[in-house]
């Protein structure tokens, strides 16, 4: 490479370049407009040293010769600052280097350990960086690696080996891990997992960073990753369509950054090399100090006395071969680890397991299980076994486990073991974080973590190794750190810029460690319990799972809430414990598990299928065992496992009805075709909307329900992807309607919604209000067709009529001032009808329930969240677990508010507070609220709800939904709840 | 209307011996209003940032995912609280109440939520609003009050206007500021007589004020690249909320450009006049809405012809209704909720002035932000390619460099 062919600016000087990212430090040397030399390696967030140590090891190149430096990247800013050498904002740098070595590139990706850019050349330079949400890039490949327990090469080698594409959320790490999981436990090969890892990763720079702005022409790919794996070229390259001409993967893609950087300092401060590194030591003495925290331990007297203490929970731990009698089995197939117990008939544990899962629990329990019959067959007769966790159904049906209970019971049981009195436990795990409180012997409140609170054990560990330390010896640093950093509790994305920060910053790793073991149980606190007060907690707490076993995080724990805890000496094995002791609680004559020959000679296959029960087009994962029982999970209904339901059996369900109605409407020939896109608000009036047009002779053409096809669709113009998914989803409907060939599409502007009386005003959320404006400014396509959204008052129909009259004879031949009246008037019946039936179907729903002695549920949402898309079918998955199902638009016409102490403006969330009112009136009646990630006006309706709810002595579920898929988290929540439920009325009787 | 549970009214009793705790957004514009109500004789205390962490205490008790100026302005008065400083029995927060379709009109219930986990139940916040939402007998907001307020806008507008024009070019350090702080006594002082309401001695005060500042930059060219500020009004103008974005540019040698406060005043009542419009809202509202917004735009306008006829050598605050009017191309003036079409019609603004660079700042996920902020970017930008915008969220646990990056990369290409 010369760089002097490209500009002729940088002959003679030796040019010093210096790139220091979130990960790693990068240095180059230009002589003559010769690229001399470079390196790169990781600095193990010891930034300055590194640096200094890296420019010593040139000392051969740099000696007795003038030169100029700059320094670039992330975590450069504090170092150059601190030197005094020139820093230059890195995506600077890129472009600088690009426009010199390949000038004819239209556009670079470029993705680095913890950031993601793209910089547009051509058609007006532009740039673009993550900003605060921070999903898709290195660090998050490495995440995701280790959840496949695979290095990034081999995950790279794997990728490329791929036959199918699984949809994974590309926004964050975090629901991505939520949709892999599942996609792990129901054995997808770690080929197509992989590979579909990088499209998500590629789905996130195409969606998230272009921002509605097209990557054509000739595509240059920076940074490590891009340079590294092959896969995620391959994916790249394909959903660009690009071909070996416009996609560029220049040999230096590690060390644009530097070069450009080299490039920016030229004709800046000569330097020698005794000088830049007097400056470079000089660095290392200023250190700016982000908010330390205090210590965890005062002393080494502290620790001790903190150690006995936490030595007295202990439950016998007898090994191999000194017991003899009945014993009981219990498995904890977690989402990343497996953990398996055996117990005595005086519980005593006599076997024990814990391991990750690589990627395929059947082949550990086997082994288990065979490891089980060889050691003690001889001395134990197995009298029962459980299985509990994510892998629940999988091994259940797999090993025939006689038991099969939800995990939030069988912790309950294993912390009632230790702690009598518990009335709080806490479970921090690899992948999720659970808790709950005990009240009256049953479970009261379950929270776990939603989509956006990581922070779980797998965070610090992958933290350690991206700091070359094991998780162990990583806690232990943690444990005498002087002055940890304050790292903030958001997602780990969040944490990753922290972290940087304090690097920046100069903080230790003892105090990174111990900062971030603070940050998990601050997260844990106040983002998933949302605790003020520590005796909101409860008195008698119990934590487990395999993150307490770091003691930092225990004393960080117990520093938080002021008040000492019980961590049992099995902390990680809490769940596979209260299985067998579940068990042996129902202790059979003889287990009917698998016998030694049988597990012997089980072979396991999974296979991916796609359902074909309705457009749901689950993605289903058939397991086959031993080459004929089968297993399908995926599935959303019983459908996909092949179930038929007579109608007479069919609880009734207000989503499915609301979904019937809205289809029921059938478009005529017209004129004209106008296109109503089915999301948002649309929802609610598509009954007004639909009879107004279809009277006036248009011919009304819905975009039918969302899919993620539909979603894709339109991923490209979204501007601001921190929208909730309702919203983002609008995008890939207009794009359907333009490409049904619509004459024109309609989106109202609605300020204010119908006034049901109900509130103190009857606003929509901005969103919902305003979301044309945002269409109409970000999609090119939207100017092929007429975009009609007049600002509309339907509270009126003489103002309607006037407003409508206004805008559609403008637009179209043929409109009449008294036919769109008769049409006014007409939708208005229309919609009240509408609404008539299902609050009648409401009432049919409740009469069934009580007929047949079923459970109500009031899945509360808004009335977009029928969307199969958006819902991901909970509602289904409600009735399958026996719960009638009604919505919160169906029962509450009637329903007075309760006092409530907020402000009641928005007519949809006026409905929540009415249906938490009908819950509490009603015994037979729970109340889940379903609640879009992003949903700003969520923040206040569900504190409310909540309390609305606890004080008439409700159980309060609140279920988070996105893009994920992930049905297995929400159905443990309304699995406990039902477990609570029970447990509740046999208190009772 | 829905029932609330009670909360706490601010009595005719208490107005004798409370003291009122006022939250900072506006530093100038804050301290006249405190000083305008001390006038009438309430106990006012102006709150300063300094009370310990205020985002872990917003943190803690405030539904996480609520916005970021929602738990700064909780966590800054639960601090405050707890400072020992105040005696408890004796204390009100006063908290601004707009009730748009935006969440900010929940804030007060936030508060009062927040206050009863921290066992300050007994604190009473007094919604400080211009449409009756609440009532607390011992605060009322009366005509003469509401006219000295806006002189205390106008006021604080002028002079953040103009200093903003000395800082980057003052020969001493901290001589604009000195200024600013004289300035602000002397106003304080100066408005306790009630004589002093006048309009001629107002103007006669813009036009000193003037002459001080332009004293300040004598024959200095104001040749540094301009940077202004748009965004959802807490973070844009409150130190606290933007991680001292001001100071920041400053440092980094730019001038930073922020439209008044005025602005976001005159949007509010305009809107009053389009509610009107489009849903046949408040007649009556809408029709001293109709007086009222010739009439700002005139004092507005005071001050503009002021600046452009005597002090050329100051940029003069914009013309408002001129501003609301380039927007129409660009969005609906119904899109109302939180700053709404204000927000394009400030960067247009910028631009139209020739301050092509802007930052515009929210907090993370505000929901009118998605549409009026990020939505409108893309055809601000296509329409006029010398715009230079970036978008900085900020929110607790986003960190300054992150923030401080993406400026700087806006920056690198500033002109």
């Amino acid at each position: 490479m010369n760089i002097n062919d490209a500009k002729n600016r940088t002959t003679d000087h030796l040019l010093l370049g210096i790139d220091i990212g979130s990960t790693t430090a990068k240095i180059v040397l230009i002589d003559n407009g010769e690229l001399v030399y470079s390196r790169y390696e990781r600095h193990f967030s010891q930034v300055r040293q590194k640096t200094l140590s890296m420019i010593e090891d040139i000392k051969e190149l740099l000696d007795g010769r003038s030169f100029t430096a700059a320094i670039s990247g992330s975590a450069g800013m504090g170092m150059a600052n601190a030197a005094g050498i020139h820093f230059v904002q890195e995506v600077y740098s890129t472009a600088e280097c690009v426009r010199c070595l390949e000038p004819s590139t239209d556009a670079v990706i470029e993705l680095g350990g913890e950031d993601a850019k793209i910089i547009f050349f051509t058609g007006g330079l532009d740039e673009r960086m993550n900003g605060s949400c921070a999903g898709g890039t290195g660090a998050f490949i490495d995440q995701m690696a280790t959840l496949l327990n695979l290095s990034n090469e081999e995950m790279d080698e794997e990728a490329l080996k791929h036959t199918e594409i699984y949809p994974i959320a590309s926004r964050c790490g975090v629901f991505a891990k939520t949709d892999i999981q599942p996609l792990i436990n129901q054995g997808a090969t770690k080929a197509d997992i992989a590979a579909s890892i990088y499209q998500a990763v590629v789905n996130q720079t195409v969606a998230g960073l272009a921002q509605g702005r097209r990557i054509e022409g000739k595509i240059m790919f920076l940074g490590g990753p891009l340079y590294y794996c092959k896969g995620l070229r391959e994916r790249f390259v394909e959903t660009l369509q690009l071909d070996e001409e416009h996609a560029l993967f220049p040999e230096y893609a590690l060390f644009a950054v530097a070069i450009g950087a080299a490039l920016y300092g030229a004709g800046g401060e000569e330097l020698s090399y005794a000088k830049l590194v007097k400056k470079l030591r000089d660095s290392l003495k200023t250190r700016e100090r982000i908010s330390a925290l205090p210590p965890l331990f005062k002393d080494k007297n502290e620790y001790q006395a903190f150690l006995h203490r936490h030595g007295e929970s202990k439950v016998d731990t007898r090994f191999s071969g000194t017991y003899k009698g009945k014993a009981y089995i219990g498995i904890d197939c977690g989402s990343t680890t497996t953990k398996l117990t055996v117990i005595s008939e005086n519980s005593e544990i006599i076997y024990s397991y814990y391991s990750s899962n690589r990627g395929n629990p059947v082949e550990i329990v086997k082994e288990q299980l065979l490891k089980i019959y060889e050691n003690f067959s001889d001395d134990i007769e197995i009298c029962g076994s459980a299985v509990t966790g994510y892998g629940e159904e999988l091994i259940k049906k797999a090993f025939r486990i006689d038991f099969g209970l939800v995990e939030t019971m069988a912790h309950y049981r294993a912390a009632k073991f230790f702690n009598k009195d518990v009335d709080f436990i806490l479970d921090i795990g690899g992948q999720d974080i659970k808790c709950f409180k005990v009240h009256n012997d049953s479970i009261d409140s379950i929270m776990l973590n939603e989509a956006c609170s990581s922070g779980c054990g797998s965070f610090i560990e992958t933290f350690a190794k991206s700091m070359d330390y094991t998780v162990e010896e990583f806690a232990r640093q943690g444990l005498f750190s002087m002055a940890p950093v304050d790292l903030g509790t958001r997602c780990t994305v969040f944490m990753n810029s922290s972290v940087k920060q304090a690097q920046k910053d100069g903080a230790s790793v003892q105090d990174i460690s111990a900062g971030l073991s603070l940050s998990v149980v601050k997260n844990a606190i106040y983002k998933v319990i949302r605790a003020t007060h520590p005796d909101e907690l409860g008195q008698h707490i119990v934590v487990q799972g395999g993150t307490f076993m770091n003691d930092a995080v225990l004393r960080c724990f117990e520093k938080e809430i002021g008040r000492n805890v019980t961590r049992p000496n099995i902390a990680g094995l809490m769940g596979a414990f209260g299985a067998a002791l579940y068990a042996k609680a129902h202790s059979l004559t003889h287990s009917g598990m698998m016998s030694e020959s049988e597990v012997k000679t089980l072979v396991h296959e999974s296979k991916s299928a796609v359902c074909k029960g309705c457009t749901n087009n689950c993605r289903l994962t058939v397991n086959i065992f031993n080459g004929k029982e089968r297993l399908i999970s995926g599935n959303q209904c019983e459908k996909g496992a092949g179930i038929k339901i007579s109608d007479d059996e069919r609880l009734p369900n207000l989503y499915e009805f609301k979904r019937n109605l809205l289809t029921a409407y059938q478009p005529k020939k017209g004129k004209y075709k106008i296109g109503l896109p089915l999301a948002l608000g649309m929802y609610e009036l598509y009954p007004l909307w639909f009879t107004i047009f279809d009277s006036l002779g248009f011919e009304v053409i819905s975009s039918g329900f969302s899919t993620r096809k539909i979603y894709q669709k339109g991923q490209f113009s979204i501007p601001s992807d921190t929208a909730c998914y309702p919203a983002k989803l609008m995008h890939g409907h207009i794009e359907k309607l333009l490409d049904e060939g619509v004459d024109a599409i309609f989106y109202p502007g609605l300020t204010f919604n119908v006034n049901e009386n109900k509130g103190d005003n009857h606003y929509n959320c901005p969103i919902v209000a305003y979301y044309s404006e945002l269409l109409r400014a970000n999609m090119d396509s939207l100017s092929q067709t007429k975009f009609l959204y007049p600002y509309l008052n339907i509270n009126s129909e003489r103002e309607l009529t006037k407003q409508l009259y206004a805008v559609l004879s403008q637009n179209f031949d043929d409109i009449s001032r008294s036919n769109v009246k008769d049409a006014v008037k007409k939708g208005f019946a229309e919609y009240r009808l509408h609404m008539q039936r299902i609050y009648d179907e409401g009432a049919r729903a409740l009469s069934v329930a009580r007929q047949k002695h079923k459970r109500i549920m009031i899945l509360s949402g808004r009335p977009y969240h029928i969307d199969p898309e958006i819902c991901h079918s909970i509602d289904k998955l409600a009735t399958s677990l026996d719960f009638v199902v009604v919505s919160e638009d169906s029962v509450t016409h009637d329903v007075e508010v309760p006092i409530l102490s907020v402000y009641n403006q928005w007519t949809y969330h006026s409905r929540l507070y009415a249906a938490a009112q009908f819950a509490s009136q009603n015994k037979d009646v729970e109340l889940v609220q379903l609640v879009s990630f992003g949903c700003g006006v969520d923040a206040i309706t569900t504190d409310e709800v909540r309390e609305i709810l606890e004080r008439n002595g409700k159980l309060y579920t609140q279920i988070k939904i996105d893009e994920i898929t992930n049905l297995g988290a929400v159905k443990i929540r309304l699995r406990s709840l039902i477990g609570a439920l029970e447990e509740r009325e046999q208190k009772q009787i | 209307m829905t029932q609330k549970s009670t909360y706490v009214k601010f009595t005719e009793e208490m107005k004798k011996d409370y003291t009122i705790i006022i939250p900072t957004m506006l530093p100038i514009h804050f301290n006249f209003i405190a000083n305008v109500l001390r006038t009438k004789g309430y106990k006012v205390d102006f709150l300063e940032f300094t009370d310990g962490n205020i985002r872990e205490a917003g943190l803690k008790y405030v539904h996480n995912d609520t916005c970021y100026p929602a738990l700064l302005l909780t966590g800054q008065m639960i601090n405050a609280l707890k400072s020992g400083r105040y005696d408890l029995d004796k204390v009100a927060l006063l908290m601004t109440q707009t009730g748009g379709g935006c969440r900010a009109s929940n804030y007060i219930y936030l508060i009062r939520k927040a206050l009863k986990r921290a066992g300050f139940e007994k604190v009473p916040v007094i919604s400080l609003n211009f449409g009756a939402m609440e009532d607390h007998p011992g605060f009322k907001i009366t005509l003469p009050l509401v006219y000295k307020m806006l002189y205390c806008a106008l006021y604080g507008d002028l002079i953040m206007l103009l200093s903003n024009q000395t800082r980057p070019y003052e020969k001493t350090e901290g001589e604009t500021d000195k200024l600013v702080r004289a300035w602000t006594d002397r106003l304080m002082e100066d408005m306790r007589n009630p004589k002093n309401i006048k309009y001629s001695h107002i103007k006669k005060n813009y036009h000193l004020i003037a002459e001080d500042f332009a004293k300040i930059l004598g024959d200095t060219p104001r040749d540094k690249v301009k940077v202004g500020i748009v965004g959802e009004i807490y973070v844009k103008f409150s130190p606290l909320g933007n991680n001292n974005l001001e100071k920041f540019l400053l440092d980094e040698g730019v001038e930073p450009v922020m439209p008044g406060f005025m602005d976001f005043a005159i949007f509010c009542v305009y809107n009053g006049i389009q509610d009107y419009l489009y849903y046949k809202k408040k007649p009556v509202k809408a029709l001293g809405c109709k007086f009222l917004y010739p009439y700002l735009l005139g004092k507005q306008n005071d001050i503009r012809q002021m600046l452009i006829k005597d002090f050329p050598q100051f940029m003069p605050p914009a013309d408002f209704d001129e501003t609301r009017r380039r927007v129409m191309d660009y969005i609906d003036l119904g899109a109302k909720m939180g700053e709404g079409w204000l927000l394009p019609a400030e960067m247009l603004e910028l631009a139209s002035e020739g301050i092509t660079n802007i930052i515009c700042t929210q907090p993370f996920g505000c929901l009118p932000n998605h549409i009026a902020g990020k939505g409108m970017m893309k055809q601000i930008k296509e329409r006029n390619p010398e715009v230079n915008i970036v978008a900085v969220d900020y929110d607790p646990s986003a960190t300054a460099i992150n923030q401080e990056n993406r400026i700087k990369l806006m920056l690198s290409n500033a002109k």
